[in-house]
């Protein structure tokens, strides 16, 4: 290997900044390694976004000894060359390229044993960085499995760093991990052999008379600039550097490489090196076979594999939906409770409401989300883990592919089905921005459980009760099926759309490892799960939370005496002339009639009277408005908002004949009635279309790191609902 | 035997081959190239998904899948006859 010092003109020894020290943790996909970062910090983990891209910013604080050091977590690789903004994360922060960022003290890198020759292609390139680096050894059980034996003293040697054997579940090799981590963090920076040490000179002369001149970050960046012909790194250097700097490189490409490209170069000379300690360090005994390494003659059988495929997506599905239930119940239940005590508890007014309607409903409606979320990501961490989800997007590419998706847009957009939230986090397994993107605005447009009440309430009240084919199919089955396909065609058409329009590119690639299957660490998988939850409950919870207390207080305010002063007459007369039970029920009409007068001369009623025109093609009157503008945070709430204005009063339920056949009876002041066939319809459709989720468009947000998104995805989701709401309703009059 | 040349998705499942070439530059060869697959790797075609896109092959003793597009830029020779 060529001999130039990597580190010959590296600054000195990096600073701890504060008083903890920094280790960025990298390795390939599929090592273990957020196995080994949960067992080194536990919970107590912090997860960001990186600024301007998806990338999640995941650290950790691990005790080694009695220091304390913050961990990095980088996203998996299998090179330091980047193609996209969101693969640069890995060099600026290892580089500290990001203004914000510092650059690490000291690099671990996670290595499979059972994958040697293919990781060491990402540790050649991270030795080259001039940082200390820890080599940790995943040997699990792979290592033991194939019958290969790894002399890791030698690989130490070979590698000019500490290499460490460890197997996370078990605990082996942790604190050896711990001792050669606070060592590498005593050493200054490391002198290794470089495998293009031409172009790393060319980049520093290149680096030099670039603005910020002086960085190593930027020597780094220009030097990945050179050897990736179309990458990350070039894009960002052609902004930096120009035409001249472009010209430069181009000089550089053909010196060093002749007719080949240096990306080629440079794999060729680091698999030579690789090879050479390849047969110093691994010697493959026989192996053995394990009934894991011939699972996949079964689950990625055409007929076979297929037929698993839709029995685990099943168990999924059907998981989130029927187990999740119980428990959501048991959180509405709790909510009515709570919300009951404290009316009793509290004297009526505006304090109790906020509370109340407010406040509480508002949590509960948070906290109702969270048994489908963890029971997701408990299936979804499971796959991942075990190995199957490589396997189901395999399965799933062709498919998808027809969507202008890829295999790992599968599973995020079968999880919308149930709730678009998990499903919308569930995307981070797409390793493509574009793609990615894609799916989070196709999977609003599934089906998701809070559209099913919807769904349900105007289905039994304005769709007929009717049989075809010898009783076995019954319309409104066939509407609601009707329901869950529109979603399905809307959402293929949006992401088609996008991938023809704002997200146009060069098809990504498909290459992903089908790892072997293995058993998922328990303790890791309850981290990452308590994760997701925390996530949620903080980033989705807080915006959810405040539009609840918004659409209270339209909804509360203003308060008028007059209307009290009317209903206090009335039920004073109701008192006089009516026995006990007689009295009860019609107290809680004449009550019931007060909070739809209250909220028809409040701001929402109010609103829904404006806005009112604006829906009168679509054949809404001023109720149906405000109930639709009540259920923008939360499609669900129509069915209590409606409710409330059709005086049923608020804990009324989709199931509910009084509601249905107060909406049947519903008439303009003409005494035509207001829910038509065709305006019914359309407003299903408008249901199944528009983005009401306040959790949704938080969530969204977050994960495309930004509003662009979540604000296109109302905008356009809002727009198709509309016009196909008009659609029906001209349509059916 | 001879030995015939021709691309990755051409392998029947089980079958072996050698890779001759990567034909073009840019991202997708030289994440390829990361991934070991370089000229005189070892290849080995597992299975194909239905209607044979994509593909499953082994290289360097682990399993990779990747579409039939992406298999068709690169060249292997099979067959003992060298």
């Amino acid at each position: 290997m060529p001999s130039e010092a990597a580190a010959e003109a590296r600054p000195p020894p990096q600073s701890f900044h504060g008083s903890r020290a920094t280790i960025a943790v990298i390795g390939n996909p599929n090592t273990g390694k957020s196995t080994l970062f949960n067992s080194l910090t536990g919970l107590r983990q912090k997860t960001a976004n990186y600024p301007g891209v998806t990338v999640e910013r995941h650290t950790g604080i691990a005790m080694l000894g009695d220091q304390e050091v913050v961990l990095i977590d980088l996203p998996g690789a299998y090179s330091l060359a980047a193609q996209s903004p969101d693969e640069m994360v890995a060099i600026d922060v290892l580089m500290g390229g990001e203004v914000e960022l510092e650059p690490p003290d000291t690099i671990l890198i996670v290595v499979d044993a059972a994958n040697l020759r293919r990781n060491l292609f990402l540790v050649s390139q991270i030795l080259e960085l001039g940082k200390p680096v820890v080599v940790a050894l995943n040997m699990a059980d792979l290592a033991d499995r194939k019958g290969i034996r790894i002399d890791c003293e030698e690989l130490a040697m070979l590698l000019d760093s500490a290499v460490v054997p460890f197997v996370a579940t078990v605990g082996r090799g942790i604190d050896e991990l711990k001792q050669a981590l606070a060592d590498a963090l005593e050493q200054g920076p490391a002198n290794r052999p470089l495998v293009m040490p031409e172009v790393r000179r060319a980049a520093k002369t290149i680096a030099r008379g670039l603005p910020n001149a002086g960085r190593t970050a930027l020597e780094y960046q220009t030097e990945r600039a050179i050897i990736d012909d179309g990458g990350e790194a070039e894009k960002r250097l052609a902004n930096l550097g120009g035409d001249e700097v472009a010209g430069k490189i181009l000089e550089i490409r053909s010196s060093v490489g002749g007719d080949e490209s240096l990306a080629a170069v440079e794999a060729k000379r680091r698999y030579i090196g690789i090879d050479y300690i390849m047969k110093r360090v691994e010697t493959r005994g026989k192996p053995v076979q394990s009934i894991f390494a011939q699972a996949d003659r079964v689950t990625n059988h055409p007929l076979i594999g297929a037929i698993l495929f839709v029995l685990v997506m099943g168990t999924v599905f059907q998981a989130v939906f029927s187990w999740a239930t119980p428990i959501m119940d048991f959180i509405d239940a709790g909510t009515s409770w709570l919300g009951g005590s404290v009316r009793v508890l509290l004297p009526a007014g505006a304090l109790s409401s906020l509370l109340v309607d407010g406040i509480i409903a508002g949590v509960g409606s948070v906290i109702v989300f969270l048994p489908q979320i963890l029971i997701l990501f408990a299936f979804i961490i499971f796959l991942e883990d075990s190995g199957y989800m490589a396997r189901a997007a395999f399965l799933m590419d062709r498919l998808m592919r027809q969507c202008g998706l890829s295999g790992q847009s599968f599973i995020p957009m079968l999880s919308s089905f149930a709730c678009a939230v998990p499903g919308i986090m569930a995307t981070r397994i797409i390793p493509n921005r574009r793609d990615r993107i894609a799916t989070i605005l196709a999977a609003p447009f599934m089906t998701c459980s809070a559209r099913l009440p919807v769904y349900a309430l105007l289905i039994s009240a304005f769709i007929p009760q009717q049989h075809f084919f010898f009783g076995i199919i019954n319309l409104q089955g066939l509407v609601l099926f009707g329901l869950y396909m529109l979603g399905i065609f809307a959402g293929i058409f949006t992401a088609l759309l996008l991938k023809r329009s704002a997200l146009k590119g060069p098809t990504p690639t498909f290459l992903i490892e089908l790892p072997p299957y293995r058993l998922p660490n328990l303790k890791s998988m309850l981290i990452r799960l308590f994760d997701r939850g925390k996530i949620f409950l903080v980033r989705a919870g807080t915006i959810i939370f405040t539009v609840a207390v918004v659409v209270w207080a339209l909804a509360y305010f203003p308060r008028t005496a007059a209307i009290a002063d009317q209903f206090d007459v009335e039920r004073a007369a109701a008192a006089t002339i009516l026995n006990e039970e007689a009295l009860t029920a019609r107290l809680t009409e004449i009550n019931n009639a007060e909070t739809s007068a209250y909220l028809e001369q409040s701001y929402l009623g109010r609103m829904g009277k404006t806005v009112q025109p604006l829906f009168a093609p679509l054949g809404w009157d001023w109720k149906v408005s405000a109930a639709v503008i009540a259920s923008f945070p939360a499609r669900e709430v129509v069915v209590a908002v409606l409710g409330t204005i059709y005086s049923v009063g608020s804990d009324v339920d989709e199931t509910d004949a009084r509601l249905a056949n107060r909406l049947r009876s519903a008439t303009w002041p003409s005494g035509q009635p207001v829910f038509t066939l065709g305006m019914a319809v359309g407003l299903l459709i408008f249901y199944a279309f528009c983005l009401q989720c306040a959790a949704t468009i938080a969530i969204m947000r977050r994960e495309t790191n930004g509003w662009t998104w979540p604000i296109f995805a109302w905008a356009y989701m809002t727009t198709l609902g509309y016009l196909g709401a008009l659609l029906a309703n001209q349509l059916g009059s | 035997m001879q030995s015939r040349s021709m691309t990755l998705d051409d392998l029947k499942p089980g079958q072996k081959g050698t890779i001759s070439s990567i034909s073009g530059v840019g991202p997708l060869v030289q994440r390829l190239m990361a991934l070991g697959l370089l000229e005189g790797s070892e290849i080995a075609m597992l299975r194909k998904a239905l209607g044979g896109d994509p593909v499953e092959v082994e290289v360097m003793g682990y399993a990779l899948s990747l579409r039939r597009d992406e298999a068709r830029r690169i060249e292997v020779v099979t067959g003992d006859a060298v």
